[in-house]
């Protein structure tokens, strides 16, 4: 197994938290894995990315030409990265901020409503959160329980915060 | 369970628990997150933690701080690394040992600030004035950077030399998981018989000294520094072969670009292309044996070079398979990084 995601979109929307919470859970299950994230001037409302591969085996290139899952969260995403994902490979498309479609006939494609589910889980920030779900469900890589696992870890410090990040999760997983 | 930790942040981590107990530096991207991580670390194993006002100032404040037996570092970023070879060059003279960071960024000038290799010749063949080397190393990733930082301190005490890790952005930047050494007990370190902490008194002077004025004097001493780098030569050197025994391409790279190199190698085997990598881990000294033993073997067509330079590491490849065998070279340059499907479309190409 080798799977590999890239994750875009615009800063502060929680692209590389979103490909941190892939990383952590590959932990959590014992898994190899790199989050090689974007880096440079880019700041809130600028672009963002990162590449996260996760593997059965140590991974040798952190760097994705041809990802098997495309995470896109706005346009400039999707134009950039389209082209990109690996024949028969997926891409998510946060249909909340892409009114497009992807022309390609050559991938799977899953509209997810991310921003809409975001704010009915209860928080809007969580719309990464629902994306997560989605891959969740869509990559078969991990199981609900260890990404839970994970937010749960994760927001530990700020309690009140995950039940609204559960109801994100179980959104995008059932969407 | 592994810890998930960026590369810079475990570099920071193996470093106090190999004992480093200050740091002094100045901040510059791709490594800031080593004085972010150091300036509450530190803190809390009662270290010694500086901004200091430039590079110039941190690489003397290591000149002090090893001199009197410390165990100090820095880290940069190229820019801020060609700033301190006047210190480096002065240390490695005085033999003082300490622990540099290079995550380089891409040159010459201020450059960019995404990953490169600009810097290996820097590194490796002096970047300061006079005959001195450094040890080298060029990590693959960020357990091998905990794994080689946590045995730095005693690496450099060993010899008396500068240690310095070449990372590059992408290796400061990347997440992966890390199994953490336990930290070192540093009250039971060795004592430093040369050091000028005070403890002398009474048994002789010590001094820590480059100026040597004298041309009997300097050409003795750096006769001893060639017997040194001779010695650590011997006993010092690391590489890596990877699915190297019936190749008949042998790819070359170090640092990230070796990794991207073993998914290439993978790639091109299952196009029925007998390719393999070898990777030097020390970089400085470099592994002239195995490239020259690799060179011999009938089996081997030709090395290709891959740096995320315009050629650096290639000229020892070079010399040190004596040129038995063709050396290409395969190069990306001002920041950019090559794919494995890149290196792939090379060499099926030249094929």
């Amino acid at each position: 197994m080798e799977n590999k995601i890239i994750i875009a979109g615009f800063g502060g929307q929680g692209v590389q938290s979103l490909g941190m919470f892939i990383a952590f859970a590959s932990i959590h299950d014992g898994k190899e894995v790199t989050f090689l994230p974007s880096y440079g001037p880019e700041m809130r409302g600028g672009t963002s990315n990162c590449s996260v591969v996760v593997s059965d085996k140590p991974v040798a290139s952190p760097i994705i030409a041809h990802p098997d899952i495309l995470i896109a969260m706005n346009k400039p995403s999707l134009y950039k990265f389209e082209s990109t994902v690996k024949p028969g490979g997926t891409i998510i498309v946060n249909s909340s901020l892409i009114d497009d479609k992807v022309t390609r006939t050559d991938v799977k494609v899953l509209y997810v409503d991310a921003n809409r589910l975001a704010v009915e889980a209860g928080n809007a920030r969580t719309a990464n959160i629902v994306v997560l779900g989605a891959y969740t469900k869509l990559s078969g890589v991990f199981t609900p329980e260890v990404m839970k696992a994970v937010i749960e870890k994760k927001f530990a410090k700020k309690p009140k915060v995950i039940p609204a990040n559960f109801a994100a999760f179980d959104l995008g997983y059932n969407s | 369970m592994k810890e998930l930790m960026k590369g810079n942040e475990a570099i920071a981590e193996a470093a106090v628990r190999g004992g480093c107990r200050a740091f002094f530096g100045y901040p510059i991207t791709p490594q800031n997150e080593i004085p972010e991580y150091m300036s509450w670390r530190l803190f809390e194993v009662g270290g010694t933690f500086v901004q200091a006002e430039s590079e110039v100032a941190s690489i003397n404040m290591i000149y002090g701080a090893c001199g009197a037996g410390a165990r100090a570092m820095t880290s940069s970023s190229s820019p801020g690394i060609s700033l301190m070879q006047e210190g480096i060059s002065y240390i490695c003279c005085a033999e003082i040992p300490c622990v540099l960071v290079n995550m380089v960024r891409g040159g010459p000038g201020l450059g960019g600030i995404q990953p490169a290799q600009g810097d290996y010749f820097q590194a490796v063949k002096g970047g300061g004035h006079g005959d001195y080397h450094m040890i080298v190393f060029g990590p693959q990733g960020v357990q091998e950077c905990v794994d080689l930082m946590y045995n730095a301190f005693d690496l450099a005490e060993k010899y008396r030399i500068p240690v310095m890790m070449l990372g590059d952005g992408m290796l400061g930047q990347i997440m992966e998981p890390v199994e953490l050494p336990p930290m070192k007990d540093v009250s039971q370190l060795p004592k430093k018989a040369w050091a000028t902490d005070g403890t002398g008194v009474g048994k002789g002077r010590r001094i820590v000294n480059s100026l040597l004025i004298e041309p009997d004097k300097l050409e003795a001493h750096i006769k001893h520094l060639e017997e040194k780098y001779a010695e650590i030569a011997k006993n010092e050197t690391l590489y890596e072969e990877y699915m190297t025994d019936d190749a008949e391409i042998v790819l070359t790279a170090y640092g990230t670009v070796a990794r991207i190199g073993k998914s290439a190698v993978h790639m091109l085997r299952e196009k029925g292309i007998k390719a393999g990598l070898l990777r030097p881990i020390t970089l400085y000294p470099f592994p002239s044996d195995v490239f020259l033993k690799t060179a011999q073997k009938d089996s081997v067509k030709k090395f290709v070079c891959m740096e995320l330079s315009s050629g650096q590491m290639i000229e020892d490849v070079k010399l040190a398979t004596h040129m038995l065998k063709p050396v290409e070279f395969f190069g990306r340059n001002g920041g950019n990084v090559m794919t494995p499907e890149d290196i792939v479309d090379f060499i099926t190409k030249e094929a």
